[in-house]
């Protein structure tokens, strides 16, 4: 294509240039840690997570159970690793759900700018603002009854305004550019310059924004399964474990602390990632930084 | 000014209207039947079709919504099914117990991150900045509701200065109930101050490298002089908008903290009416947290107006 495009085409360098940042590679190895052992579960966990073994019940850390037992005698390990594909699942896909629906609506509404259209998405979105996303979920799941499902669906709607005024805005001052004039006088209509010059140039936006909500996606599941409205038993799950660890904490606190600090180590992983990532995407930081 | 805050008041209205309707429509017609929903599978048809007249579910849609809408103006919420309560009643209690907590919260976070946040702004990526950074990064990231946890353990149970949970209410005195509300409130602010202070750092960073502020170091001005004088006011925009997102997050996601610390707040009441299917109740609380967070927003949007006059003229 001939047409200018002042996407990053230093695609291979800006990569290069992540792995030099120290938070982008911490981060991607604390989250590379559980993703992995959630992929390792599929195929392998060191006991049946939901096997109960009443004897052994609130053991701390062993060679035959490596971060112990709650109160059933359920190997937490296993458990931690079978709940880290609860966690992420619903976490990624609820952000899924806020980019694919919310960025055509953020996009549309930008191409349309000023019109009814925008008006009417713009203000939609500031409706779905004003619900506290726990509410929604609360609501969700009040009427549909609680379920993973149902958790993505409340985290997920959250998400569409998110990335909807993300897009709108990013592509706001694109649309003042020169390159995307050439593309109209091109003859181009207001849908492909969006999906050919609009997207590839907010998709670093994106991205960033991505990591924050996937993070913030993970805290929500947190908080619902422990509440009792995410994943429901037998499906192992960070929050309901901690939910079922509040009355043991003062006979076996490492129950209450290990699901809590993998929890955080996750988030905390997403978030560094987020930060490396922004700052190798942003010249203006990266220059600030040196 | 008037026009603006005609033009919020309007916005204002017109949200809760489209609000009130989403509430009113997910609740009452989604589930099919509202009372044959409340009762469970196992109701006997006449049993339904009772609660069904004293509900008022004979009438058609939109009167039902007026019927409500109405109610609202006039401080009848209706009565809860499971409590023969006025749910007004009970949601007068517990909103004493909600509104303190959050208000609670949100000034403890304001305490801890305007100077921290400042602290480290004023010494960019010195050490101090380094770690009062990465020390706000690991609060982003702790779930309130597992701090909560550690705080029981640490203040509860080790070193028993506080109750694990339970409010003895206001009757017995200010200090009990303010003290019973310490530890929900900081495991409630921790993570939020962990926010409004990497808010506070950034943006006081950016007006630091503003050009005005450069004119003013030019004419002799120090670093600290510049700080206090010049940019801080200018760098509290942001920090207003996060901290008015804020108390609406707090009340919210009070219901959490609530349930942890077994609290009689607005939270434990909307599970309580969930756990029931008491719609009536859960369609009452929401509608008033969702008031709460839309005043709130249209106080931040008027306090603006009143500290940057350039966002008093129309967007664009």
């Amino acid at each position: 294509m001939s047409d200018v495009m002042p996407v990053d085409e230093r695609g291979d360098s800006l990569w290069k240039a992540a792995f030099s940042s120290r938070s982008f590679v911490i981060g991607l190895a604390l989250t590379g840690i559980f993703a992995v052992a959630a992929i390792i579960s599929f195929a392998w966990v060191p006991y049946d997570p939901a096997a109960q073994d009443i004897p052994n019940k609130l053991k701390g850390f062993s060679g035959a159970h490596w971060l112990g037992t709650d109160h059933f005698g359920r190997d937490i390990l296993s458990m931690i690793m079978v709940g880290a594909r609860t966690s992420i699942a619903v976490a990624l896909i609820a952000v899924g759900v806020g980019l694919v629906i919310g960025t055509p609506l953020g996009l549309a509404a930008a191409a349309r700018r000023g019109s009814l259209l925008d008006d009417v998405i713009m203000r939609a979105n500031d409706l779905v603002f004003a619900f506290p996303a726990l509410l929604i979920a609360i609501l969700i799941t009040a009427v549909f009854g609680p379920s993973a499902v149902n958790a993505i669906l409340a985290i997920g709607i959250f998400n569409i305004p998110v990335f909807a005024r993300l897009a709108r805005g990013a592509a706001l001052s694109l649309w003042q550019r020169e390159f995307i004039l050439a593309a109209r006088v091109a003859g181009k209509g207001a849908v492909r310059i969006s999906a050919e010059h609009i997207l590839p140039n907010i998709l670093n936006t994106l991205v960033v924004q991505v990591t924050i909500q996937f993070s913030l996606g993970i805290l929500a599941e947190a908080a619902l399964a422990y509440v009792g409205l995410g994943a429901q038993p037998p499906i192992p799950s960070w929050g309901r474990m901690l939910a079922e660890s509040q009355t043991m904490v003062s006979l076996a606190p490492h129950v209450a602390l290990v699901p809590g600090l993998v929890i955080v180590l996750t988030v905390l992983g997403v978030n560094l990632m987020g930060d490396g990532l922004r700052d190798v995407f942003d010249p203006r930081l990266r220059r600030s930084r040196s | 000014m008037i026009h603006f805050v005609l033009g919020r008041l309007i916005a204002l209205v017109l949200s809760l209207v489209a609000a009130s309707i989403v509430i009113f429509f997910v609740l009452e017609v989604v589930p099919g039947d509202p009372a044959a929903f409340m009762l469970g599978m196992n109701a006997a048809p006449d049993t339904v079709a009772a609660l069904r007249d004293q509900l008022g579910l004979n009438a058609p849609l939109w009167e039902r919504y007026f019927t409500w809408i109405f109610g609202l103006f006039r401080g009848d919420f209706g009565v809860s099914y499971t409590y023969r309560v006025p749910v007004a009643e009970l949601m007068g209690d517990r909103l004493w117990v909600s509104l303190p907590l959050a208000l609670y919260a949100l000034t403890l976070s304001t305490l801890i991150a305007f100077p921290v946040g400042i602290l480290a702004a004023s010494k960019r990526n010195s050490a101090r900045d380094v770690s009062i950074m990465g020390l706000t990064q690991l609060g982003v990231a702790i779930p309130n509701f597992w701090f909560a946890m550690l705080l029981v353990l640490a203040f509860s149970i080790t070193l028993r200065w506080f109750s694990a949970g339970g409010f003895p209410g206001w009757d017995e005195g200010f200090w009990l109930g303010m003290k019973s509300l310490t530890l929900p409130a900081i495991a409630l602010a921790l993570p939020q101050a962990s926010i409004l202070a990497r808010v506070m750092r950034s943006s006081l960073l950016d007006t630091l490298s503003e050009d005005y502020i450069r004119s003013a170091r030019a004419k002799g001005l120090t670093r600290s002089q510049v700080l206090w004088r010049h940019a801080l006011r200018n760098a509290l925009i942001p920090v207003l908008t996060i901290i008015g997102l804020q108390f609406s997050f707090l009340l919210a996601g009070g219901i959490i903290i609530e349930n942890v610390f077994f609290l009689p707040g607005l939270g434990r009441l909307v599970f309580q009416g969930i756990t029931q299917r008491d719609l009536i109740v859960v369609k009452s609380v929401v509608m008033v947290l969702v008031l709460a967070v839309i005043l709130v927003t249209f106080i931040v949007d008027i306090t603006y107006a009143l500290v940057d006059p350039r966002l008093r003229r129309p967007a664009e």
